[in-house]
């Protein structure tokens, strides 16, 4: 495997606000995960319960978080443009 | 497993496996930067590249892992799913952006360049070269498996066969994956299992699933008399002993030659022997499947549903369901498991895979492997933790998840692709739980192993899309294994050799180094390959991960986030991290099996060791980082500087 970047990127101002919105990002989603995992431990017969759909806490959860983390992720990539474009000019864009 | 090797299924599969690693070896020799490697920068379209960065991050391993862990033990298996999502989105929101500010894009190149131990130099080689021989296991057990049904052969040819052509393509030649094969490898997988699940869910739940090209067994059920838990007799059949195994009865019966294990159970308050699948020793020290030598091919796949609910009233079938109903449908019907039991029997070994009907509530809940809830031991309930930690963890600590990432300048383009690839990989991780579930109720599964589960429920479809998938997931397993093989090779020949112990060697021998020590890890993987012969890979993966979450993660976190942390510090942390977690692994339960020892007498009951290992390592990186705040003047005027160019 290569192990080197396309391109040397240039100086990027954003760099630190991405990089504590990611961190605010990664507690927010522990948060959301740790939930299912407390729940399993410690309230397991919840898991069972029907949520909609004839469907399970469990399935709805598990998927709920699958789901959330592709939409955090989403959310996270709109930020970082907006950061980038805000705080480097035109030079961000390329 | 007995399979007919099918010569269509084998053209086709030649077909794409010699197309993609034709198309491999083509872009390997015309990019030779590493620039051109990742054709970033506008050349590529938005998608192409994104659908790439997807095909990068799914693991062909881990797509034949989940989905057969799911055909087997249920929601247990689609807790990787969402563990393998979590970790990679872990990985971009806590690890991508401090890194780039650091200029490096491995962990190890941050951790040398920043300290320049060489303390530090030796560790994180060691820790490359132990995750990625973990990372290899996987990888070479279900590339066996892959080519047992399309081949005939068994196990242990496939393990060799992948790695004799791995090393032969490391030594001559070098393997890259460039961004058109992972794209057309990624894309094929997606679509692929898109068109499973269609399948599934237009093929509906049926008490009896046959297919066009295969008829599902009927499994015999003999009500017998028995007297004091003694069978007495069995119909028609010879009863010729009966074996007690860890609380259940095993019974041998005997009709016109012809032998078959039933285990004793009970229906509606009668005693009823059910038939079972068996793999025993013959009188010449043979294997015999079902009774039979191999090559009468009395052996079959199982997996059905027993009972079949539908809005409260039982049904033989469904007919084509929506996929809430195909879900919820499973959840209120009845799974019959094939569990596994082995003793010995008039001092031959007998291995009996015998049916475990299992309510499709408790099918579709986690506990099946990892029980948790009311009545399980604090074990098995700090297994689940310890899981679910490794995989939140462990992504973020594999060195080349997040290289596609940073190759982009940050032209928009780019963020399109990032945002295409999260929905493709979170769409084929909700995949895996369709796939995984048609395989359990379709009739298609190995009882010997359950990585092929989604490849035979393909099979079942149509012989066609069996061989594609197997050779999109074998053409993937090849460039993996060619990939981790090169950089453990790195890790001996560059890291070790050359900066560790200063040997200075010539730039030929330095290659020669290389080849020698890939050679060294190929054989190595091969060995481990074949001794972890039907284990399930995602399972696998799972220790990999656990060992990177330990060993590599508070390294790289200490090193992003805590200013404090010295050159030893981190050392000490990954050292920690790896004898702890390779420590647990190696006395867990299911090591002790491996090693023909009784699972119950291990020295621990903990399979997973994060929960463990992981805070140890945080720990031995805070307190050695304390004790040797002395050495940490350089690093902190590197901190400095760091922060005058970026800020």
């Amino acid at each position: 495997m290569i192990h080197e970047p396309a391109a040397e990127s240039g100086i990027d101002n954003a760099s630190k606000k991405k990089a504590k919105l990611g961190v605010r990002f990664f507690f927010l989603y522990l948060l959301f995960y740790a939930g299912f995992v407390v729940i399993g431990v410690f309230n397991y017969e919840l898991l069972a319960s029907e949520v909609g759909a004839g469907l399970n806490l469990a399935l709805v959860y598990g998927m709920g978080l699958i789901v959330f983390a592709v939409l955090l992720g989403i959310l996270y990539n709109n930020f970082c443009s907006r950061y980038e474009d805000e705080m480097n000019g035109e030079e961000g864009k390329a | 497993m007995i399979y007919q090797v099918s010569y269509i299924a084998l053209f086709f599969f030649v077909i794409f496996v010699g197309l993609v690693l034709g198309l491999s070896f083509y872009y390997a020799r015309k990019t030779r930067s590493a620039s051109s490697y990742y054709a970033a920068g506008g050349q590529i379209h938005w998608a192409v590249n994104g659908i790439a960065f997807a095909g990068d991050y799914l693991s062909a391993a881990s797509f034949l892992g989940i989905c057969g862990m799911i055909a087997t033990v249920g929601f247990d298996g689609f807790l990787y799913s969402i563990g393998f999502l979590a970790g990679w989105i872990v990985a971009l929101f806590l690890i991508a952006e401090p890194l780039k500010r650091l200029g490096k894009y491995t962990f190890t190149d941050a951790l040398n360049s920043t300290f320049k131990s060489r303390a530090i130099t030796l560790t994180a080689a060691i820790s490359t070269l132990i995750v990625s021989i973990f990372y290899l296991i996987p990888q070479m057990v279900g590339a066996g498996d892959l080519v047992t049904p399309l081949l005939g052969f068994p196990h242990w040819v496939g393990v060799v066969l992948v790695g004799l052509v791995v090393i032969f393509i490391v030594a001559s030649a070098g393997m890259t994956s460039t961004t058109y094969v992972q794209f057309l490898k990624g894309a094929l997988l997606l679509v692929l299992s898109t068109v499973l699940t269609i399948y599934i869910l237009r093929n509906g739940l049926s008490l009896n699933p046959g297919f066009g090209n295969q008829s599902y067994h009927k499994f015999q059920e003999i009500y017998p008399e028995v007297e004091n838990g003694k069978i007495v007799s069995a119909g028609d059949w010879n009863v010729v002993l009966q074996q007690e195994s860890k609380g259940k009865q095993f019974v041998k019966l005997q009709l016109g030659g012809q032998a078959r294990w039933y285990r004793l159970s009970e229906k509606d308050g009668a005693p009823v022997l059910q038939e079972a699948l068996s793999i025993e020793e013959g009188e010449g020290g043979e294997l015999l499947y079902n009774g039979q030598p191999k090559s009468k091919a009395e052996f079959f796949q199982v997996g059905h549903l027993s009972k079949i609910v539908v809005d409260g009233k039982e049904v033989s079938k469904t007919g084509p369901v929506g996929p809430f109903k195909f879900l919820s449908t499973v959840g209120n019907s009845e799974v019959v498991r094939f569990s596994e039991a082995k003793f010995e029997s008039n001092g031959k070994k007998v291995t009996v895979f015998y049916q475990n009907p299992t309510s499709g509530q408790s099918f579709m809940l986690p506990g099946l492997k990892y029980k948790i809830g009311k009545g399980a031991s604090i074990w098995s309930q700090m297994d689940f933790i310890s899981l679910m930690l490794a995989l939140f963890l462990g992504t973020a600590a594999l060195p080349h998840i997040l290289i596609r990432y940073y190759t982009v300048k940050s032209p928009r383009d780019a963020r399109k692709s990032t945002i295409l690839a999260i929905g493709a990989i979170g769409m084929f991780y909700v995949l895996t739980l369709f796939m995984g579930l048609g395989a359990a109720v379709n009739g298609v599964l190995d009882v010997e192993s359950s990585n092929m589960a989604a490849p035979l429920l393909a099979r079942a479809f149509g012989v066609v899309l069996f061989s594609i998938i197997s050779a999109v997931a074998f053409a993937t397993i090849l460039g993996t294994v060619a990939g981790l093989i090169i950089a453990s090779s790195g890790a001996i020949a560059h890291d070790l050799l050359d900066n560790y112990f200063n040997l200075d060697l010539t730039d030929g021998k330095k290659v020669r180094a290389g080849k020698i020590a890939a050679f060294g890890v190929g054989i190595i993987a091969i060995g481990l390959g074949i001794a972890f012969k039907g284990m399930n890979v995602s399972f696998l993966v799972g220790w990999a991960f656990s060992i990177a979450a330990s060993a590599n993660l508070p390294a790289i976190l200490f090193l992003l986030f805590w200013k404090k942390s010295t050159a030893k510090g981190i050392a000490a942390s990954i050292v920690t991290g790896i004898v702890a977690s390779l420590g647990i692994i190696l006395t867990s339960p299911t090591m002790w099996e491996r090693y023909g020892l009784d699972p119950a007498t291990a020295i621990h009951k903990l399979d997973n060791p994060a929960i463990i290992s992981f805070p140890l390592a945080v720990i031995a990186a805070y307190v050695v980082s304390k004790a040797t705040q002395k050495d940490n003047r350089e690093r902190s005027e590197y901190v400095k500087s760091l922060e005058q160019t970026t800020a």
